[in-house]
């Protein structure tokens, strides 16, 4: 059974205002315990409206939401401790941070959850490790770090809940190139120490490409492409027309393929395709 | 949702009333605020109503709007009233229990809630067709003259244009910063008043520290842009005081001296 | 490196400017750059490499502790000069929401033009010349709030433009747009520079922004520690050194290059990658 589904969703913001927009429109996704799923779509496509479905922070206009087989919202009452289950990583999430230290801000979740004080020591110490703080940045305020280490203690807050399923919108916006690589990494990372399930949402199709295991394309508030890496960035025409560039490694082997060599063309990294340009060459 | 809030209730338009110069608009509203204190008898309330309804309908903005914002004022238009009918002395009408009600209790009800009515209804009027800008702007001409005595006229105009720009911007910050904290199990929704007043901790320090961020940052912006105060400043929209906005104001001075005169007297 | 050479028409010239702040360590470091009339330059280095404080010292935000910054040949240690300064090189920044200072678009872009004092009539027509030079004058009106990320950071291009003046800093402009913000802005900058002659000087950490630039000026530690083409950049090992990634185009001839293809440098969009390599397959000649 997939830990998270979601079944003809459907999502409209103001409606009977002027300014009513149709945020999501019938949109069906699973996601299987354990997988590496990535969301890509352009602004406004709908991509963080879903995301706050998944914890239950938006209520579906139409459609359901299903976390081990059970609607969110089956007791509204209830909706809540779903937030604990599916963490969710806002959008230049550094801007959240409120405590005197860093390790207080990162035990607010579990402290909400009820989780024992004894325990939260742990839970802090942990989920630092896997964002990649060192530990004697515990006792700092969150305000003396830099702006990469504020983005990583922000996604550390919500790793300390010890989520089954890790919902992450955008979490490199804004960041250089090193500042990304090093958040990606630990991402990872958590992914493979906790085996829990990670959804990331980008509009960045390198990042995408080098991490999830299937990506989700939403266009104009619908699915629009599911599948493995590879097939999604064989159809690299499809991506561009629609404004989302492929990867430029990606767009080297599609310029080959013009050419008349026959290269795979739905690979994505560099290596890969330096392994398959090299075995060209014979 | 904070978002809902709807600010600078302003309804763009072209009527007389819209078109007309913001510092006569100014200038109108208090002088009418002054002569409906003043106003006191049938006829000068009549006087007074007749104004309203006629700018009211010239401004071709829809009685329900009015009404929509007369809505959370009903509690106190009605408790001033019950308190007016019961504790005013005169001859006795009805009576029952320890409640009696007079017939000047009863005049006096209906000429408070007139005037509560009216004074808001104005007010919407000059809210509804005049944009905050152009209100700060009448504002700080208006008051240009207190520069003299040392009044931050400019500064103050100032403020009011950067608080008009950044109050949405801040409200959906708020929302999003809510949002974030709800993600990891904060409730702001129940509890007593000391446990909802402490859950709004992670909302407000992270709002502070935003709010000074943008502020230093919008200070460099605005000194990169050649701002260095209200000296030698000059303004794109010009405010033209036409003929039509100096006659209707001397018309209305003249109608409202009238009143006051009037209402002083008694009628 | 630039040595003290003389540019007759540079528009910004940093002389051995050096700063701290407070008294940290040196942000910037005996830096020396010249800025051309009509030139378009990129800065790019990792964060904490100075770029954004180089940036500030452009238009007499902050001030050299040694060293001295030329705009148009007026020190901007000058008090006098301050808004001549100001006006002639301005400044865009990071976050949208943060430089605009009025509630409707064209109030927001007749700000600066306020400030200096022009007459009413002319602000007028410079704010709507500004508009249509970023393809913002539909939104005139409109209030910037309810505008998208480009957008918004075109109205604060269009404020800055307004001025007019020779030299346009853009401090990591596209940082927080998503790809069409990123494609409007740049176009607009681009055109800019070409059609109206305006210097850009683009700090940015994408370096495929980088790549349309004429010149690639590379920070690292305060100091310059590259200068060049971005063929020259972009295909010189020293990009590794200062901690930059190189466009992934790029960084496969690289990687193939390691494989023992002989495959010339200088190659640097999607298209020169793919003709570079299919040449080396000896397929091209």
């Amino acid at each position: 059974m997939p830990i998270l589904q979601a079944e003809h969703l459907s999502y409209t913001y103001g409606a009977g205002t002027p300014f009513e927009r149709q945020a999501l429109d019938d949109v069906s996704l699973s996601l299987e315990e354990g997988e590496f799923l990535g969301i890509i779509g352009h602004t406004g496509s709908g991509k963080s409206t879903l995301a706050q479905h998944l914890n239950g922070l938006l209520r579906p206009t139409a459609g359901r939401v299903l976390f081990r087989g059970r609607d969110i919202w089956a007791n509204p009452r209830d909706a809540r401790k779903i937030r604990f289950s599916v963490g969710l990583v806002f959008q230049y999430p550094e801007y959240q941070l409120f405590e005197e230290t860093v390790a207080r801000d990162i035990a607010f979740g579990p402290r909400n959850m009820g989780v024992p004080d004894a325990e939260i020591g742990e839970r802090v110490a942990q989920s630092m490790a896997l964002a990649g703080l060192s530990s004697d940045l515990a006792d700092k305020s969150p305000f003396e770090l830099s702006g990469g280490q504020r983005r990583r203690a922000a996604i550390a807050g919500v790793i300390a809940m010890a989520p089954d399923v890790l919902v992450l919108d955008e979490p490199t916006a804004g960041l250089d190139p090193q500042g990304r690589r090093e958040i990606l990494d630990h991402i990872r990372l958590y992914h493979e120490t906790r085996g829990s399930a990670v959804v990331l949402v980008s509009h960045n199709m390198e990042d995408i490409a080098r991490y999830a295991s299937r990506i989700a394309v939403l266009k104009r508030a619908r699915l629009w492409m599911e599948g493995a890496p590879r097939d999604i960035f064989s159809r690299a025409g499809e991506l561009e027309e629609a404004g989302l560039s492929p990867p430029p490694v990606t767009r080297v082997m599609q310029a080959l393929r013009d050419k008349g060599l026959p290269v795979d063309t739905s690979v994505y990294a560099i290596e890969p395709a330096a392994q398959e340009i090299l075995r060209m060459r014979g | 949702m904070l978002k809902d809030i709807t600010l600078g209730q302003y309804f763009p338009g072209n009527s007389v009333v819209h078109r007309l110069d913001p510092r006569a608009k100014l200038i109108l509203t208090f002088i009418y605020i002054i002569a409906l204190f003043l106003a006191s008898g049938f006829l000068t309330y009549a006087v007074m109503l007749a104004w309203l309804v006629l700018a009211v309908s010239l401004s071709r903005i829809p009685l329900r709007m009015f009404l929509k914002g007369l809505r959370p004022l009903l509690f106190i238009v009605i408790l001033t009233g019950l308190l007016n009918v019961f504790y005013t002395d005169g001859r006795v009408l009805a009576q029952w229990w320890i409640f009696r009600i007079t017939l000047e209790g009863l005049l006096m009800a209906v000429r408070m809630i007139m005037r509560i009515l009216m004074l808001v209804t104005g007010t919407f009027l000059l809210t509804y067709t005049t944009s905050p800008l152009q209100l700060t702007d009448a504002l700080e001409r208006l008051l240009g003259p207190l520069k003299r005595i040392r009044v931050p006229v400019h500064e103050l105009a100032m403020m009011m244009t950067i608080a008009l720009r950044f109050i949405p911007t801040l409200i959906e910050e708020a929302d999003k910063i809510m949002n974030a904290q709800r993600a990891r199990g904060a409730d702001f929704d129940s509890g007593n008043i000391i446990r909802r007043a402490r859950a709004l901790v992670p909302l407000l320090v992270p709002l502070f520290v935003s709010a000074f961020r943008r502020a230093e940052d919008l200070a460099v912006a605005m000194e990169s842009r050649c701002y260095h105060g209200g000296e030698g400043r000059t303004r794109m929209r010009v405010l033209a005081f036409r003929a039509a906005d100096a006659a209707i104001l001397a018309a209305f001075l003249a109608i409202s001296a009238g009143v006051g005169v009037l209402g002083v007297v008694g009628f | 490196m630039v040595g003290k050479r003389e540019f007759l028409d540079a528009v910004i010239s940093f002389e051995g400017v050096s700063f701290a702040y407070g008294d940290g360590a040196r942000v910037l470091d005996d830096v020396s750059m010249a800025v051309l009339s009509g030139e378009f330059i990129a800065v790019v280095g990792r964060n904490g490499s100075g770029k954004s404080t180089l940036a500030r010292h452009c238009n007499g935000i902050l001030l050299p502790d040694d060293g001295r910054v030329l705009v148009g040949g007026m020190d901007t240690a000058d008090k006098e000069h301050l808004l001549d300064v100001r006006q002639t090189v301005g400044m865009v920044f990071q976050n949208p929401d943060n430089q605009i200072v009025a509630s409707v678009v064209e109030e927001d872009v007749a700000f600066a033009l306020e400030n200096l004092g022009v007459p009413p009539g002319e602000i007028r027509h410079r704010v709507d010349a500004a508009l249509r030079a970023v393809d913002m004058y539909d939104y005139r009106e409109h209030a910037p709030h309810r505008l998208s990320g480009g957008q918004k950071q075109r109205v604060a291009i269009a404020g800055v433009i307004a001025m007019a003046p020779r030299a346009l800093v853009l401090d990591e402009p596209t940082a927080m747009l998503d790809p069409q913000g990123r494609r409007e802005v740049l176009e607009i900058v681009r055109r800019l520079c070409r059609e109206e002659g305006v210097a850009v000087i683009l700090i940015t950490h994408h370096m495929s922004e980088a790549a349309l630039c004429d010149r690639v000026v590379v920070m690292d530690q305060g100091r310059v520690a590259a200068e060049g083409s971005p063929r020259e950049i972009f295909s010189d090992r020293q990009w590794r050194e200062t901690g930059l990634a190189v466009p992934q185009a790029v960084a496969l001839l690289e990687l193939l290059r390691l494989g023992g293809m002989d495959i010339p440098y200088g190659s640097l969009t999607v298209e020169e990658c793919a003709d570079a390599i299919y040449q080396a397959l000896g397929q091209g000649a």
